[in-house]
């Protein structure tokens, strides 16, 4: 049985009211009430039957990071993956596919040790009763721990139809070669067995162990090629299914009254407009209001019709005090990294260079708003949600409805873009209580309003940096405090003897959480800045300047000087007035190195970026023009944190509330994107996500100030930041 | 007041019975089953629900369903002919001008009508049909790409 037929198979439930049927008040479906009969969840595994079967064990994440938080019943059964009678390998990943392109990725991974055709391989994902337990996909993690995994099973299953085979020709394993998903003897191909066949009548359940040898990565012909995306045709053509995609017979579609404010507290919905309504369902619970109905957009005009009063919540800090309100609110912090003397620097240095740096509250702004759809049977509950945290999900819901975690579980569809801000799940214990109040299936999926309200959003941050040069113009001084962005991607990589890098935090009035590359896109912006004033003060070409303070050996070194040619750029003295920036960055184990131009418009103060040319490396590529897509996405999606999204606000209240109010990047906005991996095929894969976004801020301020001699220290660097840093280099 | 609006959608004649003034968007995904059209804002600014109507793009989200009346809607389900993709489809495909997928119905109907009224479009005039239409994934430089190879090839075609 195929996944999707499986699926189709167990949510097709005659025992719930059509959708015609149910308008009255439905009887709720209490927890604790009987099961109904049909596929019972774990029947996919129990009709799986024979076949190879390779488990996950907790152990086996001793290395991956996110260990210990969620669920920590997490030593299950639940297989990576499965060998069928038929041939036929089906790879259960607790990752979801965002848009990154893991789905085509693992897969890669997999059919290169098992050395199958790709399309041999299917995968169910993000499924928390079939995939083994996962943190979530987030982190630029995948890559990095999953897939090695993932590998390490496909060698596992590989050694055991080696060995499978070995038994039935009474051969020793070692005579034996696998291809295109046959086991034959090397000495004779013509006598072979394929997958299905050893798997046939059988069940062998074997638990990971890294005893194989995964394949020499020398010898990969799958892996390190750009295969067609596996979702795309689905995606083209309108088939691919989102959780707003989801259809239960009976559910009911809700719209959740929204709070005025973040802090703000509900006093009394007056709820006489709506209720009675035909087909209009209502539920006030516990500061829960919520209006839902048979079709959205019902519901949707009938919470217009509510009316409600709510506490004031906070009206202070607002978008302007915000900087010194974290700064004044931060505690000690912690030192991330250090060496040398700060004072022995100090008076080491002839010039020191003391700046601050700021960057605005950034949405995540996915276009598929935060959805869920709940389903619950008696005492179990079944969630379809974009999310990237499926077991976090799992948790959430079954706390919010005081049900074992076991009882839930979590289905992911493809999700419409993530980027952090899907890591939590209030859309879905929404989605949970309403099911429970009403009894029926409900999704929650939220309006585009709702979005910028109930966003994790990238934390307004500020950096201070006191910097040094002495006589031979050598940093020698670098003095680094990060409020409230975190300290990811805050420990410089140049050559100074005397450092030090702290990370605090201040109170944030608006609720903020991961955006891509989390505190590195503040920290690489304020780094390479820094940098770059340096080198002008000294008079000296900025790449130049760099390559002066990197180490022989620096992986980053070698991205810039290939981006560099790349581009074909000539060094000059700062600013040079062309419009070209530069600046470098590490994330996620992978190194980069960015350079751009940018014309400015010096009388509206409209900054046009005109190229940007990527050199990344990350180690090994599973799959390069993946890879690519990812970094010219990265690039595409920093230029709107660089040049105009901020969100608005005071106190607690969100004022961005539209697209209309919040520029993302336009076809207009886009420059010419060249992107470039150094040394693809060289060392163990690192993460691909992330890493490209980080050094947008920095290389376009820094081309702002070669093309004006104007610097920009506050993100995003809107029309009249710029305006204003021109009027003050003018003066 | 309820009310029978008759069009055809995707080459088939429909009528729904529901309220004139309902999006277009809702009755789309929901009594019409099709779920390829996306919400993206409500307000027409995204661009994610866009769907052909007389082969104009158009924001199904803002268009009332009573407007539809007695004419052709075309949503992405509706584009590929008897299991091959259409040309501006293939090329997506062909140019990975796709991550998580959910801009891309209204991406690719916005072109297919670019390319309806312009077979061969200068780089800036597709970026300029495409400008309204938004992706948070950032694969705008495939897209545009995708929709040049897809120029020509219809060209070629015709």
């Amino acid at each position: 049985m195929r996944y999707e037929e499986y699926l189709a198979e167990e949510f097709r439930d005659p025992g719930l009211p059509s959708a015609s049927a149910a308008t009255g008040d439905p009887a709720a479906t209490e927890p604790g009430g009987p099961a109904p009969a049909g596929v019972t969840r774990r029947d996919f595994l129990a009709a799986l039957g024979a076949g190879i079967f390779v488990l996950f064990h907790w152990d086996d994440l001793a290395a991956a990071p996110g260990r210990g938080r969620g669920n920590e019943e997490a030593i299950d059964w639940n297989a990576f993956l499965r060998i069928a009678p038929d041939g036929r390998v089906t790879v259960f990943s607790g990752k979801v596919e965002l848009g990154q392109g893991i789905h085509t990725s693992l897969a890669q991974t997999v059919a290169e040790e098992l050395d199958l055709p790709l399309d041999a391989i299917e995968m169910v994902m993000g499924d928390t009763d079939l995939c083994p337990w996962d943190a979530g996909t987030f982190g630029s993690l995948t890559t990095r721990f999953h897939a090695p995994l993932l590998r390490t099973a496909s060698a596992e299953a590989r050694g055991i139809l080696v060995q499978l085979a070995a038994e039935q020709w009474n051969l020793p394993p070692a005579s034996l070669r696998v291809k295109e998903g046959r086991v034959f003897v090397a000495a004779n191909p013509s006598r072979s067995l394929t997958y299905g066949r050893l798997a046939r009548g059988r069940r062998i359940v074997r638990r990971l162990e890294p005893k194989p040898q995964p394949e020499d990565p020398g010898r990969y012909t799958l892996v390190g090629t750009s295969p067609v995306r596996r979702d795309a045709v689905a995606k083209v053509t309108g088939a691919a299914k989102y959780t707003g995609d989801i259809r239960l017979p009976g559910m009911l579609y809700a719209r959740i009254l929204r709070p005025p404010a973040h802090g703000a507290r509900l006093v009394r919905a007056d709820l006489s407009a709506v209720r009675g309504l035909p087909g209009i369902h209502v539920v006030e619970e516990d500061g829960l209001v919520a209006v839902l109905a048979e079709q959205p957009d019902r519901a949707g005009a009938a919470l217009a019709q509510v009316k409600a009063e709510f506490t004031p919540g906070a009206t202070e800090p607002g978008e302007q005090e915000i900087y010194d309100h974290l700064v004044r609110t931060a505690g000690e912090g912690r030192v991330a990294a250090e060496g040398g003397d700060l004072a022995a620097g100090t008076r080491a240095s002839v010039e020191v260079f003391e700046q601050s740096y700021y960057n605005a509250y950034v949405a995540h702004a996915a276009m598929e708003p935060h959805t869920a759809l709940v389903r619950i049977d008696g005492r179990r509950v079944t969630v379809w949600a974009s999310t990237q945290r499926p077991f976090g999900c799992k948790e959430e819901v079954a706390q919010a409805l005081g049900l074992p975690a076991e009882n839930v579980r979590v289905l992911t569809p493809f999700v419409g873009g993530g980027f952090g801000g899907k890591s939590y799940n209030l859309q879905a214990v929404q989605a949970a209580r309403l099911a429970k109040a009403t009894g029926r299936p409900v999704q929650v999926a939220w309006t585009r309003e709702d979005e910028f309200f109930y966003d994790t959003f990238r934390p307004a941050a500020v950096v201070q940096i006191r910097s040094g040069l002495d006589s031979d113009g050598r940093i020698v001084l670098w003095d680094y405090t990060v409020y409230n962005a975190g300290e990811r991607g805050a420990p410089h990589f140049y050559t100074i003897p005397h450092h030090r890098t702290r990370g605090t935090s201040g109170r944030s009035p608006l609720p903020t959480g991961a955006w891509r590359a989390p505190g590195n896109n503040t920290n690489t912006f304020a780094r390479e800045q820094q940098i770059d004033l340096m080198a002008a003060r000294a008079g000296v070409d900025p790449v130049e300047f760099r390559l002066r303070h990197l180490a022989a050996d620096a992986p980053v070194r070698r991205c810039l000087e290939v981006a560099a040619r790349l581009f074909g750029y000539q060094p000059a003295k700062p600013p040079s007035r062309r419009g070209y920036g530069v600046a470098l960055g590490t994330d996620a184990g992978t190194w980069v190195a960015h350079l751009a131009e940018v014309a400015v418009d010096r009388q509206t103060g409209k900054v046009q970026v005109k190229r940007v040319v990527c050199a990344q490396d990350m180690g090994r590529a599973i799959n390069p023009e993946g890879a690519r897509m990812q970094m010219e996405g990265c690039i595409t999606m920093g230029l709107g944190y660089a040049l105009g999204e901020e969100v608005r606000f005071q106190g607690g209240e969100v004022r961005t509330r539209s697209f209309a109010e919040y520029p993302l990047p336009r076809f207009s906005d886009l420059p010419r994107i060249e992107t470039l991996l150094v040394n693809p095929t060289e060392g163990a894969p690192q993460g691909g996500g992330e890493p490209a976004i980080i050094c947008m801020g920095a290389v376009i301020a820094n081309a702002i100030f070669d093309a004006t001699g104007a610097r920009l220290y506050h993100l995003p660097m809107t029309p009249e930041r710029v305006l204003e840093a021109l009027s003050k280099t003018e003066a | 007041m309820a009310q029978t609006t008759r069009f055809i959608l995707n080459g088939k004649p429909v009528a729904v019975e529901t309220e004139g003034a309902r999006p277009l968007l809702w009755v789309l995904r929901g009594d019409l089953e099709h779920t390829g059209t996306k919400y993206g804002c409500g307000e027409g600014i995204c661009g994610t629900c866009t769907v052909l109507i007389e082969g104009e793009a158009q924001r199904a989200c803002v268009v009332p369903v009573a407007d539809v009346a007695g004419k052709r809607v075309t949503t992405i389900e509706g584009l590929s002919q008897g299991g091959t993709l259409h040309p501006v489809q293939q090329a997506f495909v062909e140019h990975g001008a796709i991550q998580c997928g959910y801009c891309t119905p209204g991406m690719v109907l916005t072109a297919v009508a670019l390319l309806e009224r312009n077979p061969n479009p200068s780089e800036a005039q597709i970026r300029s049909a495409l400008e309204a239409n938004l992706c948070r994934c950032g694969t705008h430089q495939r897209v545009v790409a995708a929709v040049r190879a897809a120029a020509r090839k219809l060209r070629a075609a015709s």
